[in-house]
């Protein structure tokens, strides 16, 4: 051991560029045991699918919580029998109390938005394809990577307590917004605490999931980061990566630089609640008849800033590594290679660097400056050319080519519809004299749901559509999956589009009812079809899930490349075996998406494929440098 | 293939940036502790903006720190520390020549640079604690009497700040006594990984220590 510890052993381990494959010499054998091997594994795989396997457990929960909300909000004070056994004390005699509904509100936005949209695009597909696209055998810290998905569980488990202990779930909703969030217990709010209850209630356990999730996401966000740049195999450089690569290394740097800040906050906050600071809480707090509390000298407007600094880019750590699978999936099945790979790079970057400078938009009325609000604005305007390089790209993508519609194909055409739909409103909501009268409306949910929630979600479903066959070796029944298509992509534009409706009308979010309110009586008739169209939306996705867990047993056999694509993970077996390749150390001769390359003998071309064109040197093989890699080389000649 | 083809592949693969190498000629461990340094500098950042923020939108913000003991106190805290960086980069010097039991005896005298600066703040908290009052949730009476309108936010910044740093310093110490414990099996990689944790730490108490303690100097 003595011997090999010169420091060349260690800086350039590689034996770098002779053939010796030991980036990512894979130290141990596959484990045996049950335990070692599905529970606390350290293969990057058995985690990836622990992850998806959480976020459909979250995602089941969440959708739930969305329809009770739809109920308690068509049918104000209607008893629910079911609902009393599991919530005694929120919907006494099963009539939700107003505060049960904010507790809804809030464990719906956290568990969709941390351990559904961050979980499984970063955590489950990231964790499961990056090692493999960029022919690495595993992450760059397996044990990390093990410790990351359960320090993630813990959190989920902490979140799902929240709403069982005594007084209730949070109130405080997802953006847990001081001052409720910090004093509400001081004033008996239910799910806020109380001065008996100071440690075990709703809001404290809510921060503790968050601060939970925050370390583990970080974690997870370094290691994704060293494994890409150290790990890629011979001949993977940076722009012969496929383009899911490159979004999970932006969401990657994303969440590395953003979930640090929300840590802070929430320690910040859970001091407020337990220890009598008061960072968010300013002086003379009053309910107009005497001053609540002793607490001076805070700002709400400091947790705002906070949160949203961290808030902001968590949107985009949730809809990128979709942007990745469509852009990825497109190519695959309109059998041509992405139009503008580089600008899809760059692009993707510019949204992810833009996007730590534009919190302000979600504060136009906290009172900041209207020159702060200008500046905020203008930049938030902004995102709006890169999003429409990658629109106008995948229509590129798409123009011209042979489509084959798959069900990830369809799933990805409607994620473009989706990201295209919502983020249209996103100009009008990013302009402080619009956003004065759209802010804390329906229009709101309707603009987020679609851009960053329901588009992120067709990502995921693209992406598990296409991948299954790698990750269990058999297909999903392909006509199941248009079955579940159509009513999903229907089903979310008719339940979205109609909350811009209200919005314009007036209706605030976050009311547990509009039964006092005179003008929003004529939106009754809207309200029940979005509830009737979220039934028909939810009840289809168990077809999804039906499919998924029939096709892990029944599926059809997948073959090793049953989409004839090209990038790495279709060149080793459907499972990967435990180091990814058997062994094998693969060499990348070419960029990630050359389809139909005039010449070859098939319409697609693996990137381990080494080109007979190599032997007269075309071009197609000197431009070898970085820069070959956006797969419309193939079309120079 | 011919050889010609070949030598064009072999560009490629020789490139920093072109797979199968390490693109900044760093290990993983090197790799990821730089992430982690970038991350947690993301959390002090959160921190100490946040007290700047409600220490800059209050009317007053109390001045307390004497010259003894507080300014003393944390000055030769910060010498500590200063020292304890020095000695680290002696350690990692030593390491890289192969001197294992140089680098120990460094890494020793940077864990009592770090364990003189604990006990040092552990007595300033102490000191303020005790002798003043001071809460997290309130100011000691003769403070408040003498800044009518501050806040009582001085001690929970301090204390937060301060404890989260402290922690820091705490781990480094835990996590030098391990690698001097293994010195003889670790690699010179994983000594200069933790002395790149142990600078950071330094460099954020070389903010902490102007925003928390020279601007609240007392003026005499």
């Amino acid at each position: 051991m003595a011997e090999a510890e010169t420091i060349h052993d260690v800086i350039q381990p590689a034996a770098a560029h002779a053939h010796a494959p030991s980036v990512a010499a894979h130290h141990h054998g596959p484990p045996t045991g049950f335990i070692r091997k599905y529970i606390f594994s350290v293969d990057h795989k058995v985690i990836g699918i622990q992850y998806l396997l959480l976020a459909m457990a979250a995602v089941l929960v969440g959708m739930l919580l969305s329809v009770l909300m739809r109920m308690n909000l068509t049918w104000p004070g209607t008893a629910w029998p079911l609902l009393e056994i599991l919530f005694p004390i929120g919907a006494k005699g099963g009539v939700m109390t107003p505060e049960f509904y904010l507790s809804l509100v809030t464990m719906h936005g956290t568990m969709m938005v941390f351990f559904v949209l961050t979980t499984a695009p970063q955590g489950g597909f990231g964790n499961y394809f990056l090692p493999i696209q960029i022919g690495a055998e595993d992450m760059a810290f397996p044990t990390l990577n093990m410790l990351s998905f359960w320090v993630t569980f813990v959190g989920f488990v902490a979140l799902i307590a929240a709403a069982f202990v005594e007084g209730g779930g949070p109130t405080g909703g997802w953006t847990g917004y001081p001052t409720l969030s910090a004093i509400g217990g001081k004033l008996n709010v239910p799910g806020m605490g109380s001065a008996q209850n100071l440690w075990w209630n709703g809001q404290n356990l809510w921060i503790i999931s968050i601060a939970i999730f925050c370390v583990a996401s970080l974690l997870g966000a370094l290691n994704f980061i060293t494994t890409l740049l150290n790990m890629r195999t011979r001949g993977m450089s940076l722009m012969r990566m496929p383009l899911t690569c490159w979004s999970w290394f932006t969401t990657a740097i994303l969440a590395l630089l953003a979930f640090p800040v929300l840590l802070a906050a929430g320690v910040l906050l859970f001091l407020d609640r337990t220890a009598d600071t008061s960072f968010f809480v300013p002086g003379g707090l009053s309910d107009g008849t005497r001053v609540l509390t002793e607490h001076n000298g805070g700002s709400p407007i400091l947790w705002q800033h906070l949160f949203w600094f961290f808030g902001h880019p968590e949107v985009y750590i949730a809809i990128l590594p979709g942007m990745g699978v469509t852009s990825h999936v497109l190519s695959t099945f309109a059998r041509k290679p992405v139009f503008g790979y580089r600008a899809m790079v760059f692009a993707m970057f510019a949204i992810g660097l833009l996007g730590f400078f534009v919190w302000g938009h979600h504060m136009f009325l906290s009172g900041m400056s209207p020159y702060t609000g200008m500046a905020f604005s203008v930049l938030t305007l902004t995102i709006g050319v890169p999003s429409a390089i990658k629109t106008f790209n995948w229509i590129g993508t798409l123009w011209g080519g042979r489509i084959r519609f798959t069900t990830p194909m369809l799933f990805a055409i409607g994620f473009v519809s989706l990201f295209v739909a919502g983020g249209v409103t996103g100009i009008v909501l990013g302009q402080t004299s619009l956003d004065l009268s759209m802010h804390d409306t329906y229009f709101v949910l309707g603009h987020f749901h679609l851009v960053m929630g329901v588009a992120a979600i067709f990502g995921m479903f693209a992406g598990t559509y296409f991948w299954f066959p790698k990750m269990f070796g058999r297909m999903m029944s392909e006509r199941l999956g248009k079955i579940h298509f159509w009513p999903t992509f229907i089903g979310v534009y008719a339940i979205f589009i109609p909350f811009h409706i209200m919005g314009i009308v007036g209706m605030p979010r976050r009311y547990a009812s509009f039964e006092e309110y005179e003008f929003l009586r004529v939106l009754d008739p809207v309200v029940l079809f979005v509830t009737i169209a979220v039934i028909i939306t939810v009840a289809a996705q168990f077809l999804f899930w039906y499919n998924f867990f029939w096709s892990i047993w029944k599926g059809e056999p997948a073959g090793d490349n049953p989409w004839e694509a090209t990038t790495l993970e279709w060149s080793t077996s459907s499972p990967p075996p435990h180091d990814n390749f058997g062994g094998r150390v693969l060499t990348v001769y070419r960029g990630p998406y050359e389809f139909a390359v005039p010449g070859a003998p098939d319409d697609y071309v693996m990137q381990t494929t080494p080109d007979a064109a190599e032997e007269n040197q075309s071009p197609l093989v000197q431009g070898g440098s970085e820069i070959s890699g956006n797969g419309h080389n193939g079309h120079k000649h | 293939m011919s050889t010609e083809a070949h030598a064009v592949d072999q560009s490629t693969l020789a490139a920093d940036w072109g797979g199968g190498t390490f693109p900044y000629h760093v290990g993983h461990k090197k790799l990821g502790m730089w992430l982690f340094i970038v991350s947690d500098a993301m959390t002090f950042s959160a921190l100490l903006i946040g007290y700047s923020y409600v220490r800059a939108s209050s009317d007053e913000w109390p001045a307390p720190f004497h010259f003894y003991p507080s300014v003393v106190f944390s000055t030769v805290m910060t010498l500590c520390l200063l020292a304890s960086s020095f000695t680290m980069v002696m350690a990692v010097g030593a390491s890289a020549r192969r001197d294992k039991r140089a680098a120990r005896r460094w890494i020793m005298l940077t864990m009592l640079g770090g364990l003189t600066f604990l006990v040092l703040h552990l007595y300033e908290w102490y000191h303020l604690i005790h002798d003043y009052g001071l809460k997290p949730f309130s100011l000691p009476a003769e403070w408040a009497r003498e800044w009518p309108n501050a806040p009582p936010l001085f001690g929970a910044c301090f204390f937060t700040i301060t404890g989260l740093h402290m922690f820091h310093v705490l781990t480094g110490v835990i996590y030098l006594g391990w690698i001097a414990f293994k010195i003889r099996r670790v690699r010179h990689e994983d000594v200069e990984v933790s002395g790149l944790y142990w600078h950071f730490v330094d460099l954020v108490w070389m903010f902490v220590f102007p925003l928390i303690y020279l601007m609240s100097v007392y003026a005499e």
